[in-house]
């Protein structure tokens, strides 16, 4: 194993040992016992488990999961930024439609593979989202009847 | 032969209409590769919502069944396995279609399919009642362990690392206990206003499921698919029917090694299709074919994954433990129309059970019968660029989860669980028995809660959850289970070794 996954799962290991370790703290002191009877068995053995598997990493023992990789995290990055901002902030702040829009052609405007120079791939691009945009407005909104947040268009 | 009273309840215009759109659906998902059975189910769920249970579980059944078959689609022309099941499929299937034999390999898929998938379902009518009435003797403390059982045999057989298996199950046995506690009324760790009734199970299936396929399409970037569709010529089907029982030993192969794998919880079609390829291979006196384009290969393989959808819901609908990461999500299906699987459902909603069932054995007949014709569209879809995926599927994610409780916290927690699990699995982590955990967390707490309960009434707590036949049974079978998934973790981890050692020596002389 190279050093950077090694840290990586040292990183991760830790991590979920940590909130294992919050978990087991607020399951054997907080109040009333009873209700946290549950939690204290199954807190104890996340604990143990995940202790088990931070050991293993810290001794550079981890053989399953490959970890991150730079270039995959790179062609990550936008998109989850685009989809996280629609999703905390967007989908709320102008409307599911309208943000999901937005969301869906820039997505797409992303990682299409077509080039980004030609005219006729935008007006592809355009087409697609608003059959999306049709598409979801009719399963959720006529047939589910599902009301949204705040609609500036619908 | 109580299912026979329910079955015109199949043919009534809704029931039919929505077998049809699932099975054609069904097929069509299928074939995309990224969209796995579990996350296409998980996406049609919020689309139950407004249906009668029976109606609801009849289209997600149908969308399970149809979705492994036509994940052999793309896996025969494009060599893309469209689900995890179908692997197996493509080392034969696609030689075929490069061949020009791309329509008899089809042909060969959906007939091997829908006879895996009719004996797999009848398995199901016959085994299922009497395991109910069997589940009526359990008390508290095996419901208990069963819950536990559910979550440990999925954690360890269902994922690559043991301990990250168990640890899984772990995580979503604390999130379960999220929220409300039911016997005192207690808040237990709330940390955000999102899952203060806490952490409602469609949207976390939503997100766990569908999430870290988006992320994983993200991760390609702007790579187009470069898969040539083979042309596919026309067969007569009456070729590919006789054929089919021509070549009983990889049709019979298939259908009972699919049909076992299934009963076993958390062994997944992945496993059926390739075992069952490596068996008929092994006890074929043609195994020099395979791989090259034989069509016992496709039989083996395609009936095996399909055999392996009926068996695995008789742990589901008998014992509440879902036998698959899919069956899981069906359970959760099951749950928001308020019914619980066991006896409950067999004695209290028999229409809903055997509607379902019933609509499960003629779905394999209609996945035959159209998968044949909606073969060349659904390759047409498997080639839509994962960018245009990628952004339909988060969108379904967002609507569906919100729409199950028009609260945006739903979508807050779908969408945090997702991102989390995609990083998670990056490191050996697994959403099957995290999903478990979660969905089997209320049963196992509400059991052991009850069973303390009696036991201080009665006797001690030990002695009330280790002692008996059943308890002792189900403990060994849950410490066997781990035991066996540790030996099998080591023994690959040995030959893995060995091999790197071989590699090395190679290298060095």
């Amino acid at each position: 194993m190279t050093d950077l996954p090694r840290m990586q799962h040292i990183f991760a290991s830790g991590l979920v040992s940590a909130v294992g370790v919050s978990v087991a703290y607020i399951s054997y002191t907080q109040e009333p016992a009873a209700a946290y009877l549950f939690p204290r068995i199954i807190s104890t053995v996340f604990v143990v488990l995940a202790l088990w598997t931070f050991g293993k990493a810290l001794l550079g023992r981890t053989k399953i999961g490959n970890g991150l990789v730079r270039e995959a995290m790179i062609n990550i990055a936008p998109g989850l930024a685009v989809s996280l901002i629609f999703v905390f902030w967007a989908a709320k702040a102008l409307g599911f439609y309208t943000a999901s829009t937005i969301a869906f052609f820039v997505l797409l405007s992303l990682y299409d593979p077509a080039p980004h120079g030609e005219l006729k791939s935008w007006i592809k691009r355009i087409l697609i989202t608003a059959g999306f945009l049709v598409v979801m407005y009719g399963l959720f909104a006529r047939l589910l009847n599902v009301f949204t947040p705040r609609e500036i268009f619908f | 032969m109580e299912f026979l009273a329910y079955f015109g309840d199949v043919f009534t215009p809704i029931n039919f209409g929505l077998l049809l759109i699932g099975t054609i659906g069904g097929l069509i998902l299928g074939a995309t590769p990224g969209l796995s059975p579990t996350m296409a189910v998980a996406l049609l769920i919020p689309f139950t919502f407004k249906l009668e249970p029976a109606q609801g579980l009849i289209l997600l059944g149908a969308a399970y069944t149809s979705t492994v078959a036509g994940g052999a689609v793309s896996a025969i022309l494009l060599k893309i396995p469209g689900a995890p099941a179908n692997i197996a499929t493509t080392l034969d299937g696609h030689a075929m279609a490069k061949k020009g034999q791309g329509a008899r390999a089809l042909q060969l898929s959906f007939l091997a399919s829908a006879v895996g998938g009719v004996f797999g379902v009848l398995l199901l009518i016959f085994l299922t009642p009497v395991l109910a009435q069997w589940a009526l003797a359990f008390g508290p403390s095996h419901l208990f362990w069963l819950a536990i059982l559910g979550v440990t045999v999925i954690g360890s057989l269902d994922s690559s690392s043991v301990v990250k298996g168990l640890l899984s199950g772990c995580i979503g046995l604390w999130l379960a206990t999220v929220g409300f506690d039911d016997i005192m009324g207690a808040q237990r760790f709330i940390f955000h206003d999102a899952v203060s009734g806490g952490i409602n199970v469609i949207p976390a299936l939503i997100g766990l499921f569908a999430i870290p396929q988006v992320i994983s399409m993200f991760a390609g970037g702007r790579r187009s698919l470069d898969a040539e569709i083979l042309t596919v010529e026309r067969h007569p089907i009456s070729k590919a029917f006789s054929e089919v029982f021509s070549r009983l030993r990889a049709l019979s192969i298939g259908t009972v090694t699919g049909s076992i794998i299934g009963l076993i919880p958390g062994v997944g079609g992945q496993i059926a299709g390739l075992v069952a390829y490596d068996q008929s291979k092994k006890m074929s006196p043609e195994r020099d074919k395979f791989g090259t384009g034989h069509p016992e290969g496709v039989i083996a393989a395609e009936s095996a994954n399909n055999a392996m959808v009926g068996p695995s819901l008789v742990p589901l609908l008998t014992l509440s433990i879902p036998g698959s990461p899919t069956a899981a999500v069906l359970l959760g299906g099951l749950l928001i129309h308020g019914i619980f699987p066991g006896s409950d459902l067999f004695d209290n909603h028999p229409d809903v059970a055997w509607t379902f069932i019933n609509s499960m054995l003629i779905g394999q007949i209609l996945m035959c019968i159209f998968g044949l014709y909606v073969a060349g569209l659904a390759a047409r879809v498997a080639q839509v660029p994962n960018a245009i995926m990628a952004a339909v599927v988060l969108g379904l994610a967002v609507f569906g989860s919100y729409s199950v409780q028009h609260s945006m916290g739903d979508v807050y927690v779908m969408a945090a669980l997702g991102t989390g699990m995609y990083f998670l699995e990056r490191f050996g982590f697994s959403a099957a028995p995290l999903v478990l955990g979660l969905i089997l967390g209320p049963i196992a707490e509400a059991n052991f809660v009850q069973g303390s309960m009696i036991a201080n009434a009665t006797s001690s707590i030990g002695s009330y959850f280790f002692t008996g036949p059943l308890n002792i049974a189900l403990i060994a079978v849950a410490v066997a289970s781990i035991g066996y998934s540790v030996w099998l973790e080591l023994r690959q981890r040995r030959h893995t070794a060995k091999e790197e050692a071989v590699a090395k020596k190679g290298a060095i002389s």
